[in-house]
């Protein structure tokens, strides 16, 4: 992805870079052996990552992976047992309040007032982050119109759709116009549809709004969207890049095609282009690289006719197998049954 | 990416960058402000909140209404036998404003617990405010809105021989946001202790009631044996309740003979606690119990 433009949007914050300013000043987030125990179990064991302004850096990892943990320490929410993480520049335990002002964070679950109208939800977060009252006017409409709730604005949040919800938490979390914004599980629990509009909303907010987007998922097809992801396992990152190098470097796309004469076609494939095929339910199946490139070779050299042809390339399901050895619903399931038994996780699950 | 095809459509658009943006300066600004601003946000939100709930205003009348109309009515008889009828719900109307100011700012307290798993507190845990200023911010609204609720039984004073005298409706006011400013601070002592949703439970069931009933609220405290005595004097509900009770005494006419049973003041072995000093205790509680909570609450996790 290219760099982004030098800050040219209204409501950024503007940076003075006479002040004593951040430490480090090519890097949105950057964490070092990060780790956090609770007593015994230890959730997030020595990650490190750079996120890089304005890139859009997603978090893979099945539930319980840390995830959420990790979030927390950027966020200044939890202290770190060893390591360290710089958001914006500060440092997240000794300079908290400095990473405070210029983060936005929306959590896994709602924390918004039922019994506020949307617009007090705003108007609160716009207090409690000391935005001056010009401002907060024109930004309050302007986020609320970006999430498409401004004709919403004096209804009583218990009212609202899940779906409605989370994009007004996307937009309290803009609100303050933070450089960072962090994004837990932003989807997780909405239908498809409403899960494909919070999409919307996030890709139109990277056009709008300078701006790093720090989120998780636990969706593999959601992952696709972000500029490079971590994927995340047990506390540790397995491996970091963009979604593409990632299902590249696990190789080669998997075509499947039918024909008339499939053992022809077995034998024909291994002794023209050395390719070990298989043959089940009718379809033969094997593993190329470049897959897209080799079809039209194929139909130009084979002399046996070819009724369909399929090729599908690795997704991040097969990363994920790859690099953890099972698939993420298999992980999901161990997992679901390790926080069974924990009370604290029941009770956060429990909604 | 363009400013112009960046931003919406909405009338900011038009504005020149950057004359919205928030200057540095002012994200960086005064500390103190930034404490007064978050105090003010959880008031205000408290305020709001009692105001729009109104089921449990309503709900929280229903207990206070019980004891002084059915309880105070049941049990008047008991004290017809004397020479002066006196009312006992006039007696007992003190104890009421002490029961709904102790209930409403308790509940009002412990609703941290899940405000800061699930709710809204969450979101202000993660603001640029320190949390002495959100705890501060918590009492003052608690006190505030427990006051309002117990303002709400005052309303009824008339129907229990209360009158409806200035001076005597300001000192009830105060001395029960007094009180509420204590319980709600205590409240959210236990509240940052607390972990679990289900724990309030045995706050109401090993502290507020215990408390309720040892603070003479319901009966008096003179004559009693010497365990209920010295438990009734460990109570700081009791110095809550006996300056209320004192005022009302003070505005209503209750004969010598009675006024030895009803004693509104405290006794300490004989010694009559003086007004000042039982205000002053639940000051000097109240005090110690909000810098308490402010170093519980500001632990890192
Ligand atoms: N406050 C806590 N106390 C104890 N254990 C916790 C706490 N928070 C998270 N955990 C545990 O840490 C692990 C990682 O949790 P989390 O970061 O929430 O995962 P994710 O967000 O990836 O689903 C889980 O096993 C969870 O039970
Ligand atoms: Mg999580």
């Amino acid at each position: 992805m290219g760099s982004p433009p030098p800050s040219t949007v209204s409501f950024s914050v503007t940076s003075n870079p006479q002040m004593a300013g951040p430490r480090t000043d090519n890097s949105a987030i950057e964490v070092i052996d990060l780790y956090k125990r609770y007593g015994d179990l230890a959730a997030v064991q020595g990650i490190s990552l750079i996120v890089a302004p304005g890139e859009t850096f997603g978090f893979l990892g099945p539930n319980g992976a840390g995830k959420s943990t990790t979030i927390k320490m950027l966020c200044t929410l939890v202290v770190p047992t060893s390591g360290t993480a710089h958001v914006a520049g500060y440092d997240v335990v000794t300079e908290r309040n400095e990473v405070r002002r210029r983060i936005g964070l929306v959590f896994q679950d709602t924390t918004l007032d039922d019994y506020l109208t949307a617009e007090e939800n705003l108007r609160f977060h716009a207090d409690l982050y000391g935005v001056p009252r010009v401002a907060v006017k024109i930004r309050l409409q302007q986020v609320m119109e970006m999430v498409g709730l401004w004709d919403r604005r004096k209804s009583e949040v218990k009212t609202f759709s899940g779906g409605m919800k989370r994009r007004l938490e996307i937009g309290r979390g803009l609100l303050h116009a933070p450089r960072v914004l962090f994004l837990d599980e932003p989807t997780v629990g909405l239908d498809p549809q409403t899960r494909s509009h919070i999409w919307n909303y996030i890709h139109g907010l990277r056009k709008r709004e300078d701006i790093t987007i720090f989120l998780t998922t636990h969706y593999m097809d959601e992952a696709e969207n972000c500029d490079r992801i971590a994927i995340i396992d047990n506390g540790q990152i397995v491996a970091v890049d963009t979604p593409e190098a990632l299902k590249a470097s696990i190789g080669k796309d998997r075509v499947e095609i039918q024909t008339d004469n499939n053992i022809d076609a077995i034998a024909a494939l291994k002794d023209r282009f050395g390719l070990d095929a298989t043959e089940s339910e009718g379809a033969i199946t094997f593993h190329v690289n470049g897959g897209e490139q080799f079809v039209p070779l194929l139909f130009s050299e084979f002399l046996i006719p070819i009724r369909s042809v399929r090729v599908a390339r690795p997704t991040l399901d097969d990363v994920f197998m790859n690099y953890t050895g099972r698939t993420i619903r298999d992980a999901e399931a161990s997992a679901g049954e390790r926080m069974s038994t924990n009370p604290w996780m029941r009770a956060r699950n429990r909604r | 990416m363009s400013t112009a095809a960046g931003t919406p459509a909405t009338p900011a658009a038009t504005t020149p960058a950057g004359q919205l943006s928030i200057p540095e300066s002012r994200i960086t600004g005064g500390r103190l402000r930034d404490d007064f601003r978050g105090m003010n946000v959880v008031w205000r939100r408290e305020l709001i909140r009692f105001a729009r709930n109104r089921v449990r205003i309503i709900t929280a009348l229903v207990q206070p209404v019980l004891f002084l109309f059915v309880l105070g009515t049941g049990l008047s008889p008991v004290l017809k036998g004397g020479p002066h009828g006196f009312d006992f719900k006039t007696f007992l109307f003190p104890g009421i404003l002490g029961m709904t100011v102790l209930f409403t700012a308790m509940f009002s307290a412990i609703s941290i617990v899940w405000d800061r798993e699930f709710g809204f507190m969450r979101e202000m845990l993660v603001a640029p405010v320190r949390r002495s200023a959100l705890v501060v911010g918590k009492c003052a609204g608690g006190a505030t809105v427990a006051t309002l609720q117990g303002a709400i039984i005052i309303v009824l004073a008339g129907l229990v021989g209360v009158p409806y005298s200035p001076t005597l409706i300001l000192t009830l006011l105060g001395e029960m946001a007094l009180t509420a400013f204590g319980v709600t601070a205590l409240g959210v002592l236990i509240a940052a202790r607390m972990s679990q949703v289900e724990s309030f439970q045995f706050v109401m069931q090993l502290l507020v009631l215990p408390m309720f009933f040892l603070s003479g609220a319901v009966f008096p405290l003179a004559d009693l044996p010497q365990w209920l005595a010295v438990l009734t004097r460990l109570d700081p509900l009791s110095y809550a309740i006996a300056p209320m009770r004192t005022a009302v005494f003070e505005h209503i006419q209750v004969a010598p003979s009675l006024l030895k049973t009803l004693e509104p003041a405290i006794t300490w072995d004989g010694w009559r606690v003086p007004l000042g000093l039982e205000l002053g205790l639940i000051a000097a509680a109240g005090i110690g119990l909000l810098v308490a909570a402010v170093a519980q609450f500001s632990r890192p996790e």
